[in-house]
């Protein structure tokens, strides 16, 4: 009883051993926000990391896929079937990506993802991040009138059909003017020359160009076998390729169905109209087609080469040996946002079916090839441990695929930020460490100063041991009140992290994070209750820890010698 | 050690042979004092060839060079002598403080120097009251909660808790009989000499002593004062039969006492 009463008297009455666990309640505070807004980031990171990648990989060493996929599926659900969620099949191939901007090809280094818009979905949270409400929902490679997800003075905004009949229009008026143009030359070169026959031909296209602003101008010139040759200003292009496309490819509801079909369905149209029809629909990341840069008043601007609408020239090796290159064009329907740069700059996503016959892989016999087999494991399922169990049903010495989780994927990035957490956790740490030391100190003066006292109460019947408990009980509520305060600091400081950033903008004029850089709007945090109740706990201890010395001190003293003591 | 055993006092010279109870010199009993003495004194705090000394540095100073001293409950037996005549140091091996370097101890007939230190504390707590000349009290507790000081130590927690209603009337009881009962809060810096000395006597007494060990207990007080504090311990004595070893070295509080042991040297002088 004495020992609580005195503990809680020195508590009341001795100011400075408070003073001195101020250093204890800090680094308890800097230590819950630390962990708080790392968990937070490595949270935002994981969610980001794992974003459009499934659970586990199954991937082919070769370009050129392997046949007899739905076995190998089934292989892999005898593995561990009641772990799995979904699985779906993909085609990964390297690929040059070419988009027009300003009359120049600007080439982009992708890698292109044929997925099947029906399946990919359920194995990964590719389409959360995509920017048409519609994709969404249910992701479809078909270019959509509008509506794209988009700041209203970005020109995302205005992506979608609108955008491209527009931007067509223009494009065929201007090749009109071209054309116009050159027969006008062609005239006059023609009344040089004075042949009169020429003369009249010429003339008269000039004047039916002219007077048709509204009409489908290009597919006149294109039916046209008398047409001349267009001399080719790079405008031109495009309206020019697309005219001479396949005409099986060219139908856009087929592009993710069978790609046989097409052969014996005869086609509505067998023109290919870039007003009414789209190439096969492609899906960019958001970093591939444009470029985020601050503007001159420090706001942050995306600047995009293309958007939904304009068509893409891809360009990729085929599945044969030697491997020759294919070209194709594609119609971008999508941007994908991830926020993880690595990701959004790197891959393109075209509908499975299409990139299988463009890449010769499908087999009259044995079907279609795929590249990898994508899963998804349930939630809570053993992520490591299912990789492991299809290591071995899968030996790499025997199987030509190499089998990945998402974090083997991204394992050294992973690796270290978790890295950075232990060892700012341990610097944190050693920070209450010397906080320690103070008590330590603090508590030795204390005893000295309480030398007297001690041996009024040893002289009074009490034993070292409660003696010693005075102190260390003393070091114990010091930690409690010490970590306590410090926890709840914390807390609020977590809880307000966003109003203190701002706080710290208006003081510094600098922006703490730097939406360039980290893609957020907010800084993420996650408060973890367990690193809570360890940082408390060792807290606790170290002040306990440091109490124990001076408190065996206080213990040993002699009781006839403390009395004496002045 | 050694050098202790060569300073014995030759005057009283010790057996371990001889019972504790036989040994009667260094005690004398004052019965002019008493009508009608007490018939049989029955020595409740009894030495035997007691040494004791201290170390400074390299050298050993002998404070106590056997001594036989022999209090007989129910009296008051004052200890007289200069200082450094090694008083203090034998009423602190009295109320087991500190162990002598030789000799034997007896309380109540049974040997306490040489119990284990947690019997020894619970000696100290219950059945000895210690008085000290600066009066001793804790600066953070107020009076009434020094006075119960050592009821927390004997009762735990929960001990404590289920008794605290009778410990504080007691402890209020105590301080009404020191004439202190108005001061229950105050803190000792708020005190005189003289109501911190009353206080210490409630304390010692609230665990209800065998002995009351008082280590010059008016040293620190002006005359007035001191009569009033001795008047209290002489009242203990006659109305509830404690036995008092008080320490002085003045001749005329010591004169007041039943039997006067005088030390010098740190040998008893028989007087």
């Amino acid at each position: 009883m004495y020992k609580l009463m005195l503990c809680l008297r020195y508590l009341r009455t001795r100011y400075i051993a408070l003073a001195s666990i101020i250093s204890v309640t800090l680094g308890v505070a800097t230590m819950v926000v630390v962990n708080a807004v790392m968990s937070g980031f490595s949270h935002e990171m994981h969610v980001r990391l794992h974003g459009i990648l499934s659970d586990v990989v199954m991937e082919s060493h070769s370009l050129d896929g392997f046949y007899r996929w739905k076995e190998h599926m089934e292989a892999v659900r005898q593995v561990a079937g009641d772990e799995i969620q979904d699985m779906t099949v993909t085609v990964h191939v390297p690929a040059m990506l070419n988009i027009m901007v300003r009359d120049q090809w600007l080439p982009r280094q992708v890698t292109v993802i044929g997925i099947d818009d029906e399946t990919y979905n359920k194995v990964s949270d590719f389409s959360k991040y995509l920017k048409h409400p519609a994709n969404r929902e249910q992701v479809d490679f078909n270019l959509k009138e509008s509506g794209y997800d988009a700041p209203e003075d970005s020109k995302l905004a205005e992506a979608g059909w609108l955008y491209r009949r527009e931007k067509i229009r223009y494009q065929q008026e201007l090749e009109a003017e071209m054309r116009r143009f050159e027969l006008l030359n062609r005239s006059v070169q023609a009344r040089h020359t004075a042949d009169p026959n020429e003369i009249d031909n010429l003339v008269s296209p000039l004047d039916l160009t002219r007077n048709e602003p509204d009409g489908p101008v290009k597919p006149k010139f294109a039916d046209d076998p008398n047409a001349p040759p267009v001399p080719g200003p790079p405008p031109a292009e495009i309206a020019d390729r697309i005219a001479h496309q396949k005409q099986p490819e060219i139908e856009p509801a087929l592009a993710g169905g069978d790609p046989f079909a097409a052969r014996y369905k005869q086609p509505e149209s067998t023109t290919f109209d870039p007003m009414k029809h789209q190439a096969p629909g492609i899906i960019l990341g958001m970093a591939v087609a444009s470029i985020r840069q601050r503007d001159a008043e420090g706001k942050v601007q995306d600047y995009f080469l293309a958007v939904p609408g304009d068509d893409v020239r891809l360009t990729f090796p085929s599945a044969e040996s030697p491997p020759k290159a294919i070209s194709e064009t594609f119609t971008v329907v999508d941007f994908y946002e991830s926020k993880m740069n690595e990701y959004d700059a790197g891959f393109a996503f075209v509908p499975l079916s299409r990139l299988q016959s463009l890449r010769y892989m499908t087999h009259p016999d044995l079907g279609s090839a795929v590249s990898t087999i994508q899963i998804r494991l349930k939630p809570g399922a053993d992520l490591q441990g299912f990789t492991n169990r299809l290591r071995a049903a899968f030996p790499p010495e025997t199987h030509p695929y190499r089998i990945q989780s998402w974090r083997d994927l991204q394992g050294p990035l992973l690796a270290a930020v978790q890295m950075e957490k232990t060892i700012l956790n341990i610097l944190l740490f050693l920070i209450i460490g010397v906080a320690g030391f103070g008590i330590l100190a603090t508590f030795y003066m204390i005893v000295v100063e309480k030398t007297k006292d001690i041996g009024i109460l040893k002289s009074l019947g009490a034993s070292g041991g409660g003696i010693m408990s005075i102190f260390v009980g003393y070091g114990l509520s010091l930690g409690i009140v010490g970590s306590g305060v410090g926890c709840i600091l914390g807390l609020l400081f977590v809880w307000n992290i966003n109003r203190v950033a701002k706080l710290i903008e208006i003081i510094t004029g600098r922006e703490v994070f730097d939406p360039t850089i980290y893609y957020f709007q907010e800084i993420p945090t996650i408060i973890e209750p367990m690193a809570i109740v360890m940082v408390v706990t060792g807290a606790m201890l170290i002040a306990v820890m440091a109490s124990v010395l001076p408190a065996i001190r206080a213990a040993r003293l002699h009781p006839v010698e403390a009395l004496r003591y002045e | 050690m050694s050098n202790t055993m060569s300073d014995s006092c030759l005057s009283t010279p010790t057996s371990p042979a001889v019972a504790p109870a036989e040994k009667r010199s260094g005690t004398q009993i004052n019965t002019d004092r008493f009508d009608t003495p007490i018939e049989v004194d029955r020595p409740i705090l009894q030495t035997i060839g007691l040494h004791k000394s201290y170390r400074k540095g390299q050298h050993v100073v002998p404070v106590l060079r056997g001594v036989d001293f022999v209090a007989n409950e129910g009296r008051v037996t004052s200890i007289i002598g200069q200082s450094g005549s090694g008083k203090s140091t034998l009423l602190h091996l009295l109320g087991t403080l500190d162990v002598p370097d030789q000799g034997e101890i007896y309380f109540d007939e049974k040997r306490t120097d040489n119990l284990p230190i947690r019997q020894r504390d619970k000696l100290r707590n219950g059945k000895f009251g210690l008085i000290f000349q600066f009066y001793h009290l804790l600066p953070e507790l107020s009076t009434l909660e020094n006075v119960l000081t050592p009821a927390m130590i004997s009762h735990g927690l929960f001990r404590y808790w289920a008794a605290r209603k009778q410990l504080k009337e007691r402890a209020k009881h105590l301080l009404d009989l020191v004439g202190l009962g108005h001061r229950l809060t105050h803190k000792p810096r708020e005190l005189s000499g003289g109501e911190m000395q009353r206080t210490a006597i409630a304390r010692a007494l609230i665990s209800n002593p065998k002995v009351l060990l008082a280590d010059e207990p008016t040293g620190n007080l002006d005359r007035q004062t001191g009569r009033e504090v001795l008047n209290i311990l002489r009242k203990l004595n006659e109305e509830q039969g404690l036995t008092i070893v008080m320490v002085t070295h003045d001749q005329t509080i010591a004169d007041e006492a039943d039997s006067i042991v005088r030390l010098f040297e740190g040998c008893v002088e028989t007087v």
